[in-house]
C-alpha cells in the first residue's frame, strides 16, 4: 500500500531468509512495479522479492485490472499460468503417536505462515505472466475470501486463463466471476470435494501408512548372519 | 437362415420408377444435421487419451472442444506427501518422452531455495542430457508427425534413430525414458567410459538424419499439401494462449528461454541459434522443430569440447530441508515452457508445488484452432503441435 511498508517488509524478508548475494530485481521488474503502482494507485496491497522475481499482491477488486496493465502498459503478452493456493496447514489425523494415519508426509510447520507479499487470509489467486520481447515478468497475487471465495476472471484479458481458471475452480472451489463456462477440466464430472485444498486428504495415505517409510515395518536384523545355503534372494 | 421369416413380397413398380426415385433423392437439397464425433480417448491419432468432441457439418468442423484428464495423476497434490528427492520420481512422468528435462527445473529450484550449487562438471552433463532428451523428443515428432499425413516410412526412421540416443541415455543413467538422475547439488553418477566418443558418433548420425528428414518429409509435395497453411496460429494469439516451445516460435515469436529466460545450466557460454519461421501453420511447425534438432545436435558436440573435469555431486546434508521460501523457475524444454512454483515451509517436502507443463497450454488453444478446418486437417494439425498426455493432465 504505502511503499514504506512495503520496503520494511523487503529488508524483512532479506535479512530472515536470504544473505547478500540474493538476486535483485532487474530493471524490467521495478519497471513492471513502477507501472502497477501508477496505474493501480492503493490497488497494489505489497511487493516482494522471490529470489529476483517480482511479486505484486493486489488488492480482489484490481485483480483483472492489473492483469490489463501487465498486458497494455508493460508487455507481458504471454500467460504462464494462473493458480491458487491455500496457505492453512493440512490437517494430521491419527497422529504421530498412535501410529495410524498419515505419518509419513514431510512435517510441515503446524501455524499458518505466507509467503512472499503476504496474505489476507487462507485462500490465495496467483498467476505468472511475461513478456516475450522484453524477457521479463511478474507474479501476481490476490486475495480470496474464505467464506465465498471467488476472483475475477482473466479470461477477457489472456484467453488461455480459461482452462487454468477452470482446473484451480475445480481443485480449490475458487469461482471466477466473468468466466463463460465454469465446468470440470481434468476431475470427472462429478466429483466432489477440492482435492488441492488442504483439508482435503488423501485418502491413499489415510488407509495405509506408506510402504517406503522407514520405521513402520520392523526391519530385518542388522547383525544376521550370510545365508550358506543360498535359499535367500 | 430360419425358415420360418415370412416371405419377401414383391413390389411391383413401373417401369423407370427407380429412376425417378434416385433421381428425386439426388436433386433434393438435403438437411444435413450436425454430427457430433467422439476422437479419442482411444484414437490412434491422438497420442494418447486426448479426447476431442467435434461438431462437424458434413466434413467440416464447427466447434471442438478438447477434454482431457484422462490421465490425471494428481501430482500437484502428491509433492505435499514427498520429500524433494522422492518429487523427481513423480516428474520423471509428466512428459515421458523427455523425462531429464523435466527434473532439470525442479532440483534448480530446490537448489537456489537451499542456495546449493552443483559442480560445473554436473551442469554440463545436464545440460547434454537435456538436449539428449530433446533430440529424442523431436526425432519421433519428425517421423511420427509424417505418419499422421500418409508417410509410413519416416516413422521407422524416426523410431530407429531415436534409439541411438535413447541407448546413450541409458548408458549414462541407467533409463531409457525415466532417467532419475538429477539429485540436489549434482548428479547420480558420472558418465561412463567411452560415452563421449559413443555420443560424438551418435551426434554425426543425427545430423545427417536431420538431412534426411529434410529432403523426405519436408521437400515432399503431399507433406507440404496437407500442412502448408493448416492450423495456423497468429503469434499474438499464441502467447494469450501461453503456448511456448516450436510451436510459438514457428508463429514467429522469437522467443527460448534457454537464451532470453533467467541464465540456467550452461546455456550462457553457448553459441547456438534459436529459428523461427513466420507462416504459424504446420509446416512452420515441423520446420522449426527439425532445425532445432539440427541444432540441438551441434550444442551437444559443443558441449562435449567443453565439458570440465572435477566433481558431480557437491556435498549437500543428509536429510534435505529446503529453507523458506517461494520460487518461480521455468525452463525451454522440448514441448515448451515448463515450471514449478516452488512454496517452501522449510520441511523436508514443498507445501505446494504448482506445475506448469506445456503441453497443458499448448493444447488449450484446440478449441480455437479447430473451428472450421476439415477432418483430415485436425489429425495434421494435432501431430503438428506434438504433446505428450501426461504433460497435458499431470
Amino acid at each position: 500500500m504505502s511503499d514504506d511498508e512495503s520496503t520494511e517488509d523487503q529488508a524483512g524478508d532479506q535479512a530472515e531468509g536470504q544473505e547478500s548475494e540474493a538476486p535483485t530485481l532487474g530493471p524490467g521488474p521495478l519497471e513492471i512495479l513502477a507501472t502497477l503502482e501508477a496505474e493501480l494507485g492503493e490497488g497494489v496491497v505489497e511487493h516482494a522479492n522471490a529470489f529476483g522475481n517480482l511479486v505484486v499482491r493486489v488488492r480482489p477488486d484490481a485483480w483483472r485490472r492489473s492483469a490489463e496493465v501487465a498486458r497494455d502498459l508493460a508487455s507481458c503478452d504471454y500467460l504462464s499460468f494462473v493458480s491458487g493456493i491455500d496457505w492453512q496447514p493440512a490437517a494430521r489425523h491419527g497422529g504421530d503417536d498412535d501410529g495410524g494415519g498419515d505419518t509419513s508426509a514431510p512435517v510441515q510447520p503446524t501455524e499458518m505462515t505466507f509467503g512472499a507479499a503476504g496474505s489476507a487470509g487462507r485462500f490465495q489467486v496467483f498467476a505468472h505472466v511475461q513478456s516475450t520481447t522484453r524477457h521479463h515478468g511478474v507474479t501476481l497475487k490476490t486475495d480470496v475470501d474464505e467464506a465465498a471465495p471467488s476472483a475475477q476472471s482473466w479470461v477477457s484479458v489472456y484467453p488461455g486463463a480459461d482452462w487454468h481458471e477452470r482446473e484451480c475452480w475445480e481443485m480449490f472451489g475458487f469461482d471466477f466471476v466473468g468466466h463463460p463456462s465454469l465446468r470440470h477440466l481434468v476431475l470427472p464430472g462429478d466429483f466432489e470435494g477440492h482435492p488441492l485444498r488442504k483439508d482435503f486428504a488423501l485418502l491413499a495415505r489415510e488407509v495405509k501408512p506408506w510402504p517406503g517409510l522407514v520405521g513402520v515395518e520392523a526391519m530385518p536384523e542388522p547383525e544376521s548372519e550370510p545365508d550358506d545355503e543360498g535359499t535367500g534372494g | 437362415m430360419s425358415t420360418t421369416d415370412p416371405p419377401i413380397p414383391e413390389i411391383e413398380l413401373e417401369p423407370g420408377a427407380l429412376r425417378h426415385l434416385a433421381q428425386a433423392r439426388v436433386n433434393v437439397e438435403l438437411d444435413t444435421g450436425d454430427m457430433i464425433l467422439n476422437l479419442g480417448p482411444q484414437h490412434p491419432a491422438t497420442h494418447g487419451t486426448l479426447r476431442l468432441v467435434v461438431r462437424l457439418d458434413g466434413e467440416r468442423v464447427i466447434s471442438a472442444d478438447p477434454v482431457i484428464g484422462y490421465m490425471h495423476r494428481g501430482y500437484e497434490k502428491l509433492t505435499e506427501y514427498r520429500t524433494y528427492p522422492q518429487i523427481t520420481t513423480l516428474i520423471n512422468r509428466i512428459d515421458w518422452l523427455s523425462s531429464f528435462a523435466n527434473e532439470v527445473p525442479f532440483i534448480d529450484a530446490a537448489e537456489q531455495l537451499m542456495e546449493v550449487e552443483a559442480p560445473p562438471r554436473a551442469m554440463y552433463i545436464r545440460t547434454i542430457l537435456t538436449e539428449l532428451s530433446r533430440i529424442a523428443t523431436f526425432y519421433l515428432f519428425l517421423g511420427e508427425m509424417a505418419l499422421q499425413v500418409g508417410a509410413l516410412t519416416p516413422a521407422f526412421y524416426g523410431f530407429r534413430d531415436r534409439e541411438y540416443v535413447l541407448n546413450l541415455i541409458e548408458s549414462a543413467t541407467g533409463g531409457r525414458f525415466h532417467p532419475n538422475f538429477n539429485r540436489i547439488g549434482g548428479l547420480k553418477d558420472d558418465l561412463p567410459w567411452g560415452w563421449i566418443s559413443e555420443t560424438r558418433s551418435a551426434m554425426t548420425k543425427m545430423l545427417d538424419g536431420c538431412d534426411m528428414f529434410e529432403d523426405l518429409v519436408l521437400g515432399n509435395e503431399i507433406f507440404q499439401a496437407r500442412t502448408r497453411s493448416v492450423g495456423i496460429i497468429p503469434g499474438e494469439l499464441g502467447t494469450a494462449y501461453g503456448i511456448s516451445g516450436a510451436n510459438l516460435r514457428a508463429s514467429g515469436v522469437d522467443w527460448d528461454l534457454r537464451r532470453d529466460g533467467r541464465p540456467y545450466l550452461v546455456y550462457p557460454d553457448l553459441d547456438f541459434k534459436v529459428w523461427t519461421h513466420p507462416d504459424g501453420d504446420s509446416y512452420a511447425r515441423y520446420w522449426v522443430r527439425l532445425q532445432e534438432t539440427r541444432e540441438s545436435a551441434r550444442m551437444v558436440l559443443q558441449l562435449l569440447d567443453g565439458l570440465p573435469g572435477g566433481p558431480v555431486m557437491t556435498k549437500v546434508p543428509l536429510i534435505i530441508k529446503v529453507p523458506e521460501g517461494e520460487i518461480w523457475v521455468e525452463t525451454e524444454n522440448p514441448l515448451g515452457q515448463m515450471g514449478y512454483y516452488v512454496f517452501s515451509k522449510g520441511a523436508t517436502g514443498p507445501f505446494r508445488v504448482k506445475i506448469r507443463s506445456a503441453s497443458f497450454s499448448n493444447v488449450s488453444i484446440l478449441g480455437w484452432l479447430l473451428r472450421g478446418v476439415y477432418v483430415p486437417d485436425v489429425i495434421a494439425i494435432l501431430a503438428s503441435l506434438y504433446f505428450i498426455l501426461g504433460d497435458i493432465d499431470r
